[in-house]
């Protein structure tokens, strides 16, 4: 799951700098369709040369959200200023802000080249230039080959490669990607991403993007929100996005993890019980702010933290757990358990495949003890 | 491929029969007229029944008829100005308006397709409503409305912008002519404009705008040539059948519009004379396959 961010990802942290100034802003924005809330009563900012992700599930609003930025829909409620200035009643294209749309958008009476010249002609860019530029974007998106073709003459990945060419070309100051690279085959998807982070980078510009990949946007962004029904639930850099989730919503959209429901038995300093009675023990973990005793909270921990074995552990370890491998899912670069626990509850814990295996270390049906550290995972109360 | 074989029996001959069908069709009802029309045309008039010398009647005498036929008609077709002119005159009515319905029709179609959807049926039945009456019915109407004492001179004079003399001069003449053309053939322009329109994707149009293209600049290299086939579609569907109009100038022309249809037909019913109405009809014929096939091979393009 981790990956590596290469070597210029940047100490770059406005959010934590009060003094900053953002420069996209989003305040209080609501946005109706008829009697349905698609966006709601949403803030937010974004700072300069941001790689902003948003994440969140089917119709939660993120297309919506982009369009009232890149000015095709207006909000019913609220305002979005860009660089301190009040968007309200600027046409989209008088606005600095470039859309790669979610279907594309491409013109189908024209050519690869002429869609992605199309956004430098409207600026009376010298021709020279145009061809320029036009021939960098087509590198990038590796379509020099297919510059004189007509989209319909295209595989569905091609078209997305052209869309995304045609946004980058103008180099807007805002780039708004709508699921950009969901079409292309895995390798490829990786080589674009990293080819957008220099570009990014390079130009200092800022990026919007909506993904499903999750570990798209752990690795390109420097903060990720996650949606849901039109809110935002949590905005935060990947890490602590992942590592220090707020709500068992957003735990559980990020990755894979174990939730375990119990009652704050007693929080004393930073140490913190939960008593669970789902699966006949109590867990010791770190506070993590709010939480009194008696509350009901869940323990959230990530299947790669949970340590797997045969053997019990010393006497004296906390958080041990004893139970049956249920189920195994292999995934080539590390296994999945499922260990079902006496009273029928599964937790998973992952192992990496250091080996190539002929014979699994831990095979279905073993009796094996599951454990982990009390800072390995994180009480959520809501 | 092996697979890619096509299959041997049933499939085989129904296709065949979707393809024969239209084919059957257009000989039966087109060809078979057309050459029937063609034969006539390289006759002589008569005084029988049917008016013309018999050319080519039975296999037989093919040979023998190949040496009578008679060119005349053409010949007189092509020395008599009076037929330049009516062909050359129709052209240009035609073409004139073909530009009027395209100039009417696109904003009309435009703004149907913009219309919400909801109310686009009944914006297309009220295009088709006029259908419901005769199209004679519907011209003769032309013919009160414009006479010099019609319902628009009555209409003027009521509001006092024409004395109690003045009079709308407008019938039989050319301009009524255009006006009962560009009202009869409006629906013909106007749904292929509509089904072009309405199936453009209005994202589209939001992208051009995203990409720093005012809307009226947008119209022009997004709407108007996505909507072309819609436009080429219409043209043709009113001028080919302009050019052979011949009730509307008949009706609302008078004697002072040359048509080509009106010719025809006094040839036809008045002069008796079929062979040379047929040349004219031949001829005719001749002028609008060019047309035609520009239209096809644009099709073939797309
Ligand atoms: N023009 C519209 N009229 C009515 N409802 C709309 C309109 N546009 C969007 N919606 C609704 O608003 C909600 C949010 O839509 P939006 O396109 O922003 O979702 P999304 O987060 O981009 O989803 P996805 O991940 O599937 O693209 C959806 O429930 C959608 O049905
Ligand atoms: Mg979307």
């Amino acid at each position: 799951m981790a990956k590596t961010l290469g070597p210029v990802k940047r100490k770059f942290s406005p959010w934590d700098d009060p003094g900053a100034k953002p420069y996209i802003r989003f305040e209080n924005v609501t946005k109706r369709f008829g009697d349905f809330t698609a966006v709601d009563d949403l803030s937010l900012d974004i700072y300069e040369r941001e790689f902003f992700s948003l994440l969140g599930p089917s119709g939660c609003g993120k297309t919506t959200l982009m369009r009232m930025l890149a000015g095709f829909e207006e909000p019913t409620s609220g305002r979005i200023l860009l660089d301190g200035k009040d968007l309200a009643g600027v046409p989209p294209y008088r606005r600095p802000v470039n859309m790669m749309f979610q279907s594309y958008a491409l013109f189908p009476h024209m050519t690869v080249e002429g869609n992605i010249a199309f956004g430098l002609k409207q600026d009376g860019l010298p021709k020279p230039d145009i061809d320029a530029r036009v021939k960098e974007m087509l590198k990038l998106v590796k379509l020099e080959r297919f510059a004189q073709r007509k989209p319909h003459q295209l595989s569905g990945g091609q078209r997305q490669r052209v869309a995304l060419a045609r946004s980058l070309a103008k180099r807007p100051k805002v780039l708004l990607l709508d699921e950009p690279l969901g079409a292309l085959d895995k390798k490829l998807r990786e080589e674009t991403q990293f080819e957008l982070m220099d570009i990014q980078y390079e130009l200092g510009l800022t990026f919007l993007i909506v993904t499903h990949d999750q570990e798209e946007a752990m690795t390109m962004s420097d903060r990720i929100a996650v949606m849901d029904l039109g809110k935002l639930v949590q905005v935060a850099p990947p890490a602590e996005i992942y590592e220090l989730p707020n709500s068992r919503y957003v735990a559980d959209f990020i990755g894979d993890i174990n939730l375990i429901e119990g009652k704050i038995a007693s929080a004393e300093g930073n140490r913190l019980r939960l008593a669970c009675d789902g699966i006949g023990t109590s867990i010791e973990a770190e506070a993590s702010g709010s939480g009194a005793a008696g509350e009901t909270a869940w323990f959230a921990v990530r299947p790669e933290k949970v340590r797997i074995s045969h053997d019990p552990p010393p006497e004296g370890t906390v958080n041990v757990l004893s139970g049956e491998v249920w189920d195994i899912g292999y995934l080539g670069d590390v296994s999945v358990y499922r260990v079902k626990l006496p009273n029928g509850a599964i937790v998973k814990s992952t192992l990496a495949n250091v080996t190539r295996l002929v014979e699994r270390p831990i095979g279905w049906d073993d009796k094996v003890y599951l454990t982990w550290p009390r800072d390995a995972g994180i009480v959520l109360t809501r | 491929m092996a697979e890619a074989a096509p299959a041997k029996g049933g499939p085989g001959w129904t296709r065949w029969l979707v393809v024969a069908v239209p084919y059957l069709w257009s000989l039966v009802f087109f060809l078979a007229p057309f050459f029937i029309i063609l034969k006539i045309s390289l006759s002589q008039t008569a005084i029988a029944m049917p008016p013309y010398l018999p050319v080519f009647d039975g296999l037989s005498t093919f040979w023998e008829s190949v040496g009578e036929l008679n060119f005349d008609n053409y010949v007189f077709l092509a020395e008599d100005s009076l037929y330049i002119r009516a062909y050359l005159s129709s052209l240009k009515i035609a073409a004139v308006s073909t530009l009027l319905l395209l100039l009417i029709g696109y904003p009309m179609a435009y703004s149907m397709a913009r219309a919400p959807k909801s109310v686009r049926p009944m914006l297309v039945m009220l295009v088709i409503l006029p259908f419901w009456t005769s199209f004679l019915i519907r011209v003769y109407a032309w013919i009160g409305i414009l006479k010099p004492e019609g319902l628009i001179t009555v209409f003027l004079q009521w509001l006092g912008i024409y004395g109690p003399e003045d009079q709308l001069r407008v019938f039989n003449t050319e301009t009524a002519v255009y006006i009962g053309i560009v009202y009869s053939y409006l629906p013909f322009m106007v749904l292929p404009l509509y089904s072009a329109l309405e199936k453009l994707d209005m994202t589209l149009l939001e992208a051009a705008s995203d990409l720093g293209c005012p809307p009226v600049k947008s119209f022009w290299v997004i709407t108007f040539p996505l909507s072309l086939p819609g436009v080429i579609a219409g043209s043709f569907l009113c001028f080919i059948p302009i050019v052979g109009e011949f009730v509307i100038p008949d009706l609302l022309g008078g004697s002072s519009t040359l048509m080509i249809g009106k010719t025809l037909w006094s040839e036809f019913f008045s002069n008796r004379d079929w062979p040379l109405s047929s040349a004219v009809a031949v001829i005719l014929l001749a002028l609008l396959v060019v047309p035609i096939v520009i239209f096809q091979n644009y099709q073939k393009r797309i």
